[in-house]
């Protein structure tokens, strides 16, 4: 291949590092207004009246907004594709409010400072409600959060406040149970952390000269802008046009429709422009973050060190409403099954409503929390048989060829479908990263303040939704043999414009500086289901190859017409005949556009798969812990990751080493901490510490090559999976140092402390 | 009150109202470049260079700088050392999403102005007030070590 598995330069890089005006606030709308939120000061409780007269009244102040102002609608805020299995349990603005920080008002002005002057002219009395903080007692607690919902098929049962619950059950665990060797139970449980992308939230919106509703917004699902705008504010479709320009990343936050729905009802009420930007205060209790999730887990191990069953409960806090309540746990549960061959499974997962801030889409969606409990726990175990951990993973991970049971009863929000394992490059992983990391200096003697230890992790995902995520791309040729590719693929700063251009280009036999890539504008490019689930590479690569190869072909079919020969040959943008007669793509469309059989050479083409296969990682971690302040530092991280065949080995480097330091922010510094109120204390960057360049450790990434059958070229995804292993790795790395063993994250130095016997 | 001082060499009166940052001043002047990212001066996506040193127009009132000398990335981007830093994130792929890459190279064209061959370590702490949640910085780091 030529292109394909090449390092090329981003197609959006340049833009980028001048610093040119490419985001969505780098333009300058005239006659703007400015949009300011009202939050609940109180965690539950009902609207029994708001005074907005003195907010009004300042001077440039337009309007203040109220649950009386709008039309009462249920939705989900989800950005899901149609039906999104989440419950429909929101409302733009409620007169309950459910959560310190759920939205009581939209104040809109000529300024964003008057704005903020008039939001703290607004008064509020609440009648005030108990309020449930505690996830453990949310089950039939005598608080309701939402009563008032009936007959929604994705709330499962409102009355007890469960958003979402799961079961599966696979052979017979309590006849694997007797007959297992070693039987092992433990808790584990993982906090509230923040995508933290560096660009807020943002929104511009304004009427074009036909008045249709233009909506500029950093957002992974422009479609489901589109239609869900239009269902909430009954608007039709024809008359929207969602366009995402660059986005400062997402990590799944941006899958959400914040703020596009409030944004949108301005510039109706108002005729005029209108822009909403999150402060990074908001970000923190406006926007969304990970699901917390405690999982219990039991496992049996029979004589051989086979697992013979598994037993997995999980308790998710959504906070006050339910968006990816039911598929995040999903996600949780199916990929951290999807590792081991296990021939007997329990699983029980109840999501519940609390009366804190709204959890969402967050870069592994679920697998993380799940993999920490899970590959924890195995560690735990291997520790307790004396057998290496890596060896104990090896006994058990799925073999190409075998089929994932669970992955057939679990789907998105439903039954999924039977999947075989085309492809595992997991042992090849798990040999290379014990190579990287130094595996055998793991058992050298542990003394003196400073620990030195080792710990190991190996993780899958998925790659895209299967038989949900769905994809398109229209390519079309242009008189120098430049192409135009348009995809409705959402480039969140992932580069998968870049990717999606390099498969185009390796089809069609042109370099990647001939293609010119348009995405995510929903008038421009046809339809995709959005940037989440790993899916870009795989889904929406797979439908550019596809409409790269039928162009490819009436390329060749005009050519025969113009050379009249049946025998034509396409080399490198040359287009040559039996008789040695030779074409160059820029004279073929010159010809095609002007004199002869003209037409427009171009092709499109849409793709979704039932297949979702796994890729697989191996994360080792090396640390050394001060068992004096319980300080751990984590020295180096070695990912080594089978993510099939790499379209753009650098830019897939950049995913892994992306996600490590999120991980490890999971592992040791990123939580939310809530005071009585279940209001967050630390919402800032400077009491809320992701790594900086200073706090990384040393980095080593590496590839080991599979071919998937059913990728683009071979590929597999490779977005999500990196984030699951360092936050489990380091844990176990902290064990193997020191013998303390952190089941509740984040490991904090009073915990460690505390474990030996110093506090 | 009328507050003077130059952006990218050219001289601007600013009107000033009180409690006006540089960054909101910088893009209503639609220097884009310069970022909002969290107003506390923790992630450096609104980094500019104020006579020499890199500072976080978030947290630099305008009123402050009367008479100083601000530089943005826009102002720099023919600046041969700032190309060299551009082109070496361009081909080690240093560059994600590309909001905190401003600031990024900002931060590391002061610090070759002072020290053109800087060690990791001198790399890393010019970059540690850029936050970057994409590139875990492997690669801003690796480019400058090239």
């Amino acid at each position: 291949m030529k292109v394909v598995g090449q390092h090329t330069t981003r197609v959006d890089g340049k833009a980028l590092a001048r610093g040119k005006a490419v985001f969505a606030d780098d333009i300058r709308l005239t006659d703007v207004l400015h949009i300011k939120l009202l939050y609940s000061a109180i965690p539950h409780g009902r609207i029994v009246s708001i005074n907005t007269d003195k907010a009004e009244a300042l001077p440039g102040v337009v309007m203040v907004l109220t649950h009386k102002d709008l039309k009462p609608h249920f939705f989900t805020t989800a950005g899901q594709g149609y039906p999104e299995p989440s419950p429909g349990d929101t409302m733009i603005l409620n007169p309950v409010v459910r959560f310190v920080g759920d939205k009581v008002a939209v104040v809109v002005a000529e300024s964003p400072d008057i704005a903020k002057q008039a939001v703290n002219l607004i008064s509020v009395e609440y009648e005030e409600y108990p309020a449930i903080f505690d996830p453990e007692k949310a089950i039939d607690n005598e608080v309701i959060i939402h009563p008032e919902i009936k007959g929604d098929r994705f709330l499962f049962d409102a009355k007890r406040n469960i958003a979402a619950r799961i079961t599966a059950d696979l052979g017979d665990v309590v006849s694997a149970e007797s007959s297992s060797t070693f039987i092992f139970e433990n808790e584990y449980s993982t906090p509230y952390a923040q995508q933290a992308h560096v660009e807020p939230h943002i929104t511009l919106t304004w009427l074009d000269e036909n008045d249709r509703l233009i909506i500029r917004t950093a957002t992974q699902v422009p479609f489901h802008v589109r239609r869900i705008v239009s269902e909430v504010l009954d608007f039709p479709i024809s008359r929207i046009r969602v366009i995402k320009p660059r986005i400062g990343g997402g990590f799944g936050a941006k899958q959400e429709i914040l703020n596009e729905e409030i944004c949108a009802v301005v510039t109706l009420k108002t005729g005029r422009s209108a822009r909403i930007e999150l402060t990074r205060e908001e970000e923190f209790f406006a926007a969304r973050s990970r699901h917390p999730q405690r999982i219990r887990l039991k496992m049996g191990v029979d004589k051989n060190y086979k697992i013979r069953f598994i037993d997995m409960d999980i308790l998710e806090n959504c906070g006050a409403y339910g968006p990816h309540a039911l598929t995040v746990m999903s996600v949780t549960s199916q990929k951290s099954l999807s590792l081991y061959n296990i021939p007997n499974i329990r699983l029980r997962g109840n999501a519940v409503y609390t009366n804190l801030p709204i959890a969402g889409a967050y870069r592994g969606y679920g697998a993380p929390q799940g993999f920490f409990a899970l590959e924890s726990m195995i560690d735990e175990i291997a520790d307790e048989l004396k057998i290496d951990p890596v060896e104990f993973r090896r006994k058990n991970i799925f073999q190409p060829g075998d089929e994932i049971p669970i992955a057939r009863i679990l789907g998105e929000g439903r039954e999924g479908y039977k999947m075989t394992l085309n492809t595992s490059g997991m042992e090849a992983c798990l040999e290379r990263g014990k190579l990287l990391i130094g595996w055998d200096e793991r058992k050298n003697n542990k003394s003196g303040n400073i620990r030195i230890g080792y710990g190991v992790a190996a993780v899958c995902q998925g790659s895209g939704v299967p038989g949900i995520d769905m994809a398109s791309a229209q390519i079309k040729m242009n008189e120098d043999g430049s192409f135009n590719l348009q995809v409705g693929a959402t480039d969140l700063g992932t580069g998968s414009d870049t990717a999606l251009a390099q498969i185009a280009a390796e089809v069609l036999e042109v370099p990647v500086s001939k293609i010119i890539v348009y995405s995510s504008d929903t008038d421009m490019t046809p339809f995709d289901t959005g940037a989440y689930a790993s899916s870009t590479t795989y889904i929406s690569g797979g439908a550019v190859k596809k409409a790269a190869e039928l162009l490819k072909t009436r390329i060749i079919d005009q050519a025969k017409r113009i050379f009249e020969n049946d025998e034509v040959k396409i080399s490198e943008g040359i287009l040559t005949a039996s008789n040695g007669e030779k074409l160059t793509f820029s004279d073929l469309c010159t010809r095609s556009f002007y004199t002869d059989h003209q037409q427009q050479l171009m092709a499109s083409a849409s793709h979704t798969s039932f297949d979702s296969p796994p890729p697989f990682n191996a994360t080792f971690a090396k640390v050394s812990v001060d068992t004096q302040t319980g300080h751990v530092r984590v020295l180096k991280i070695v990912s080594v990751t089978d993510a099939g065949q790499v379209i753009n080995p650098s830019m897939a480097e950049g995913q892994v080493e992306g996600a490590i330091p999120q991980s490890l922010g999971m592992a040791l510094s990123e939580f939310m901490i809530f005071d009585d109120h279940g209001q967050a204390i630390n919402q800032d960057l400077l009491r809320y510490h992701i790594f900086n360049a200073i706090d990384m450790p040393e980095i080593v990434t590496e590839f080991v090559h599979t071919d998937e059958p059913t990728g683009p070229f071979g590929a597999k995804a490779v977005a999500e999976i990196p984030i699951n292993g360092p936050a489990p790795a380091v844990a176990n790395a902290v064990f193997n140092a020191c013998g303390v063993r952190i089941r509740n994250l984040p490991i904090m130095p009073e915990k460690i402390i505390r474990w030996l016997g110093k506090l | 009150m009328k507050v003077m001082f130059t952006v990218n060499n050219k001289k601007v009166t600013v009107d000033d109202h009180p409690g006006m940052t540089l960054l909101e001043y910088l893009r209503r002047e639609e220097f884009y470049s310069v970022k909002y990212g969290c107003d506390d001066g923790t992630c450096g996506a609104c980094a500019v260079i104020i006579d020499g040193h890199t500072q976080n127009a978030c947290l630099t009132l305008v009123h402050s700088i009367h008479g100083r000398a601000v530089e943005t990335l826009e102002g720099l981007n023919e600046n041969d050392l700032v190309r060299s830093i551009q082109d070496r994130f361009l081909t080690e792929g240093a560059i994600q999403c590309g909001y905190c890459t401003p600031g990024m190279i900002l931060s590391l064209a002061a610090l070759l102005r002072k020290d053109a061959t800087p060690a990791e370590a001198a790399i890393r702490d010019a970059l540690s007030g850029n936050y970057c949640r994409c590139t875990g910085y492997v690669k801003p780091v690796k480019a400058m070590l090239k």
